[in-house]
């Protein structure tokens, strides 16, 4: 799983041409990774949400992180370690805009047969 | 999901930029164009929804229509929130809310975008607006040109921009000048101001050297599109508009052949006419066919014409320059300035010698000032005069010309000539 964080768009003021051209590099990585097989489905966050936390929980609303940390979305997919996924996660468009990816391995537990 | 076997979806160049000018013209009417700022948050907040959703899965088919659809719910969205406002009984809310979305989708025919779209244009170029913040309003607005982005198009820096757009929106909220598209009289001088804006665009683009080429490209097509778009409107399909339309193609067709690889300028008798948009030049002809209607001849049908006479020569030296001379008294004519006077001189130089031609040059009212503030005149002068065997004096303007221009590519050229002169 690739875990995406970053600036928020809104935050960016990004002109017509940047949209276009910054989703059109997101296009391309997918386009890249879904050609290896490698792409398994992904989806994003909308900014908003609430937060429970506490001994006696608390709801407060979100969004929880700084600016710069968002949590944005995140990618399925498919590789053979975490390396080859670290490797496939390169393609991360957003590093220029100081966003991150976290690369993490779904735990799959065996089902006794 | 997109299968191993497709290739990475593309989207239409520019299509957010030319969504943006939609979207803007269309929610300036709905909103008014007082509210300016409210639409184009509206529009941010559609590009927004469009990046977050497009960015994880397959684009719509319609990428367009998505926009606008979305553009469209948002609208909806804001009027209703003012409706709730008002605190009407749910009887009348109900009716008020199917009647507001039948006249918002009114708004978002293609008829009316067009129209919307034509009436923005004539609001940017409203005559009592500063020519410079109608040539960035438009880009703003019609163009959906960020501010960066016209500040590098105009070789001016971002906060200048802010401050023309800031005037020209303070200007346009206190004037509540009307969101239409003006009628009679009005009509044909708002025109007039409208090509010359749309002419000032291409040759930003055409010409400044400064700027970097892309964004000058940027700039050319810009200003053919919105020609286009002008010439496309029932009320804008005027001779003068195709005849415009026709000479950005011209001139277009050879931008790619003007510029070296290593950033030189190739002139007109050097370059390789092979290289010229064969395509551009066809439309250009076409273009120039639907202007010859009416009884106006425009400086653009002439200079359109000038244009074609140089597209129509397979080389330099079968140009032809007697017809060009004529093109060139007409031009004159209409339209008296010390460029057009330069310029005619280069032909008469083809055709009676270099000397006629400096005599004119000398002669063009306030040559003096000219020669020590426009580069292009000492250039233009110290060649021919290079030419003409007077090599002290050929050399001592273009020595004024290098001075005079900060581009690198223009130094480049004229210190090529003032070494073949020593």
């Amino acid at each position: 799983m690739f875990i995406f964080r970053g600036p928020a768009y809104e935050d960016l003021n990004l002109t017509p041409e940047e949209s276009q051209a910054s989703m059109q590099k997101w296009y391309d990585w997918i386009g890249e990774l879904s050609a290896k097989g490698r792409y398994m489905g992904g989806d994003p966050l909308l900014k908003q949400g609430k937060m429970l936390q506490g001994n006696k929980p608390v709801v407060t609303d979100g969004p929880f992180a700084e600016g710069k940390e968002l949590l944005g979305g995140y990618f399925i997919i498919k590789a053979e370690s975490l390396e080859e996924a670290a490797q496939l996660a390169m393609g991360f468009p957003d590093f220029k805009i100081s966003g991150s990816v976290e690369v993490r391995e779904i735990m799959k537990i065996p089902m006794p047969s | 999901m997109s299968t191993g076997t497709e290739q990475p979806q593309q989207l239409v160049d520019h299509l957010f930029r030319h969504e943006a000018g939609k979207m803007i013209a269309v929610l300036t009417r709905v909103f008014g164009i007082t509210n300016l700022e409210l639409v184009e948050d509206t529009v941010q907040e559609t590009f927004l929804k469009a990046l977050q959703v497009w960015r994880y899965g397959q684009l719509p088919d319609n990428p367009s229509a998505w926009l606008m659809r979305v553009a469209r719910n948002r609208t909806i969205d804001l009027i209703r929130r003012q409706q709730k406002l008002a605190n009407l009984s749910d009887e009348l809310s109900k009716q008020l809310q199917s009647s507001t979305e039948n006249a918002v989708d009114q708004f978002f025919l293609d008829t009316e975008i067009a129209d919307s779209q034509l009436r923005m244009i004539f609001a940017c170029c409203h005559p009592a607006l500063h020519p410079e913040d109608q040539v960035a309003l438009t880009l703003r607005t019609v163009s959906g040109f960020g501010v960066q982005e016209i500040a590098r198009a105009l070789m001016s820096t971002e906060s200048a921009i802010q401050k023309r757009l800031y005037r020209a929106r303070e200007f346009i909220k206190s004037e509540t000048i009307l969101f239409e598209i003006p009628v009679g009289q009005e009509f044909s001088a708002r025109l007039e101001i409208v090509y010359t804006v749309l002419y000032l665009l291409f040759n930003e683009g055409y010409n400044s050297l400064k700027a970097d080429e892309l964004i000058r490209h940027d700039l050319c097509a810009e200003a053919i599109r919105l020609c286009k778009l002008l010439t496309e409107h029932r009320l804008g399909a005027e001779p003068s508009a195709f005849a415009l339309l026709s000479l950005m193609c011209f001139q277009a067709s050879r931008f790619g052949s003007r510029i070296g690889e290593d950033n030189t300028i190739i002139l007109l008798q050097k370059q390789d006419r092979n290289k010229w948009d064969h395509g551009l030049i066809r439309l250009g002809y076409y273009y120039l066919n639907r202007s010859s209607t009416g009884n106006k001849l425009s400086v653009y049908h002439i200079e359109s014409a000038i244009a074609a006479e140089h597209c129509l020569a397979p080389d330099f030296g079968s140009t032809n320059w007697s017809a060009l001379l004529h093109l060139y008294d007409c031009l004159l004519e209409q339209k008296p300035t010390p460029v057009v006077r330069l310029n005619r001189s280069i032909v008469v130089a083809q055709l009676e010698g270099v000397h006629a031609a400096i005599d004119l040059i000398l002669d063009i009212p306030g040559i003096r000032v000219l020669l020590e503030q426009h580069y292009i005149y000492p250039a233009v002068l110290g060649d021919l005069y290079g030419r003409a065997g007077n090599c002290n004096e050929g050399r001592r303007l273009l020595q004024i010309a290098s001075q005079l221009t900060s581009s690198l590519a223009e130094k480049r050229l004229l210190q090529e000539k003032l070494e073949a002169l020593s």
